[in-house]
């Protein structure tokens, strides 16, 4: 009886799973298995469509490149962030743990429509760059994939450094002065002692990061727009627009798979270069 | 550079009327130490007196407000902690977790520029030095509590400071363990002939390991000594009681002759004691004992004050006795075991012969 109650004890939580996630992407698949958009013809006529187009490939690629490039960015910004985080006093700490947290706490619409008042022709940084005479024609950086890989880069910053810091601040400073003590310069001390045993936060906040860009629906098409395509919008094409339902379920289930690929060899490099980090 | 290790030229370090601050408060206060080339030196005081902040400012950790280190009579205070050639030790030996043991003493080393075999040479002769060289590709976690600290001192001493700073070494040691290290460091330090300072909070450690003690309180130095002169020969009173055990009575100075002054205890006797400076007649004063100082008699006089006899506890060697003066003091007496001791006879404390208390100014 007692075996029993521990399992049991986790069967709430098992059927909500099963209920809420399993199900609808078993379904998901079944859908993905019929030549109509009736849903009557079983077959493999979609997935033969959308694997047989080049331009798919381009989706998916373009889609992949989306989440690299976002993760780049908020490593280059994130990284120095978590240094001066850790190297603040107490109270700062308290200001930039806001800060960080800020974007969480607003709706991703209101987010991205910041971004486009900043981004736009007549926007923050157009108007800043030519005031300072640095541009003479306002740069395009709506719907384009530079505005928004800047723009994902602020949305998703907190999924970086949330990550990092709390590894970060684990770590014992006394590392730091025991570097420095042994003769290691700064950049030594960062690249021998920090960088290695913070491994298992960056990794985290990577696949943290490209799992929430390559997914931002929103943010993809209101500041990219509907020139650059990318997996979460044919999505919504398909099953919203054309209502073509297993075609949708092709592209969300390649959606999933090419995410789950990236992701998972993620973390396998991050297990092999800070595994030993723990324990 | 074939040798085992070979002996550096020991350095002076000079601390000169240092202070330090963190924001209102003052963690160290105008402390000044000459250090001898090659000396041992503690710094012992509880927690909070200042002493790791003394390290950490000598490492260079930590920027003082005023004051000067120096090393050999050069001022090392505008050096960043990566150029000042100190080996430090630090209480929780803070090893690199991602780096094998080879890795770690060699750490110091490839920051100075060195490659190669001269890295592997020095980093086997080390660990020889601290008997740990079968052990280069382990990791820090993989080694027991001892083995680590030789990893940590393996460490610091490859980098050949002028300098060793040993923070709390022992703390996290268990009791056989650590008496093991205190010789081992002792005998290392010896060999290499460095100078080098112990922080700790524990007056046996600083007892055992150090030529000189700092006793530290509230930032200062209070007394600065052998071991021997900080327990036999307290200049302040909270040497006094944080070194050693000790018996406080109350008296009054009744007669100062010679420079002997004659005190009348509370308890009920007066006792003649070298004279302090600075007290007059009539001051009020404490005398301090140590336990071993006092002795238990069965004959009343003029120099013996009556007690209580209380518990008798067998220490070892020897018997502790507790007793209550009749002015309400405890008093901790202790006496080498004998066969036949009848206490309840014994009713009256006396100095031992050979007893030197020190008296110090009393608040009334």
């Amino acid at each position: 009886m007692r075996k029993l109650a521990e399992w049991q004890l986790a069967l709430p939580l098992a059927l909500a799973f099963a209920s809420i996630f399993l199900a609808p992407l078993l379904m998901l698949v079944g859908v993905s298995f019929f030549n109509d958009d009736k849903i009557t013809q079983p077959g493999f006529g979609q997935w033969a469509k959308f694997l047989g187009d080049p331009f798919s490939y381009k989706v998916i690629a373009d889609t992949m490149l989306l989440g690299l490039k976002t993760v780049c960015a908020t490593i280059v910004i994130g990284y120095p962030l978590a240094l001066i985080y850790l190297d603040a006093s107490p109270r700062l700490q308290k200001v930039l743990i806001f800060i960080i947290v800020m974007p969480l706490l607003l709706s991703v619409v209101v987010r991205t429509f910041a971004w486009i008042v900043v981004l736009g022709r007549e926007g923050v940084v157009n108007t800043l760059l030519m005031q300072l005479g640095i541009i003479s024609e306002p740069l395009r950086l709506l719907q384009t994939e530079l505005g928004l890989v800047i723009s994902l880069t602020q949305i998703e910053m907190p999924l970086m450094l949330l990550p990092l810091i709390s590894v970060m601040s684990r770590l014992d400073p006394n590392l730091r002065d025991a570097s420095s003590a042994l003769g290691a310069s700064r950049w030594r001390t960062l690249f021998k002692v920090i960088v290695p045993l913070s491994m298992p936060g960056l990794v985290a906040g990577c696949l943290l990061v490209f799992a929430s860009s390559t997914t931002a629906f929103i943010s993809q098409t209101v500041i990219g727009g509907v020139r650059l395509i990318y997996l979460p919008l044919l999505i919504w094409q398909q099953s919203l627009v054309v209502f073509n339902w297993p075609f949708a379920a092709v592209v969300s289930l390649t959606l999933l798979v090419s995410v789950l690929t990236v992701v998972s060899a993620l973390s396998y490099l991050g297990r092999r270069s800070g595994g030993y980090v723990h324990g | 550079m074939q040798q085992a290790v070979k002996a550096n030229a020991a350095r002076a370090l000079d601390v000169e009327d240092l202070s330090v601050r963190y924001g209102t408060s003052t963690a160290v206060d105008g402390v000044t130490l000459a250090i001898e080339p090659g000396e041992v030196v503690a710094l012992l005081g509880p927690s909070g007196c200042g002493k790791t902040t003394l390290l950490r400012v000598i490492a260079g950790f930590v920027r003082q407000a005023a004051g000067r280190v120096r090393v050999d009579g050069a001022t090392i205070d505008h050096l960043p902690p990566n150029q000042r050639n100190i080996g430090i030790v630090f209480q929780n030996y803070a090893l690199f977790p991602h780096m094998t043991v080879a890795e770690n003493v060699a750490y110091g080393l490839r920051a100075r520029g060195l490659k190669g075999p001269d890295v592997q040479a020095r980093v086997s002769r080390f660990l020889e030095t601290v008997q740990l060289g079968g052990f280069k590709e382990r990791l820090p976690r993989q080694l027991s509590g001892g083995q680590q600290q030789r990893v940590a001192l393996a460490r610091a001493l490859a980098i050949e400071p002028s300098i060793l700073l040993l923070d709390e070494p022992f703390a996290a040691l268990d009791r056989n363990l650590r008496l093991d290290m205190q010789i081992e460091i002792k005998r290392l330090q010896r060999t290499l002939g460095l100078t080098t300072i112990l922080v700790t909070h524990d007056q046996d450690e600083a007892m055992s390991v150090a030529d000189r003690i700092a006793v530290m309180n509230k930032g200062r130095v209070e007394q600065f000594g052998t071991p021997v002169a900080i327990y036999d020969e307290p200049q302040t009173l909270f040497v006094n009681g944080f070194i050693g055990t000790t018996n406080l009575m109350n008296g009054t100075i009744a007669s100062l002759q010679n420079g002997m002054a004659t005190v009348t205890l509370d308890a009920g006797a007066s006792v003649t004691l070298a004279a302090p400076n600075g007290l007059g007649l009539g001051a009020p004063v404490l005398m301090s004992v140590r336990p071993e100082q006092l002795a238990l008699s069965a004959v009343p006089g003029p120099n013996a004050w009556k007690v209580e006899p209380g518990l008798a506890l067998p220490i070892g060697a020897q018997l502790v006795h507790e007793a209550r003066a009749t002015d309400g003091t405890f008093l901790k007496i202790i006496e080498p075991r004998r066969a036949v001791s009848n206490d309840a006879a014994r009713a009256y404390c006396t100095l031992a012969n050979d007893a030197r208390p020190t008296l110090f100014p009393r608040s009334t």
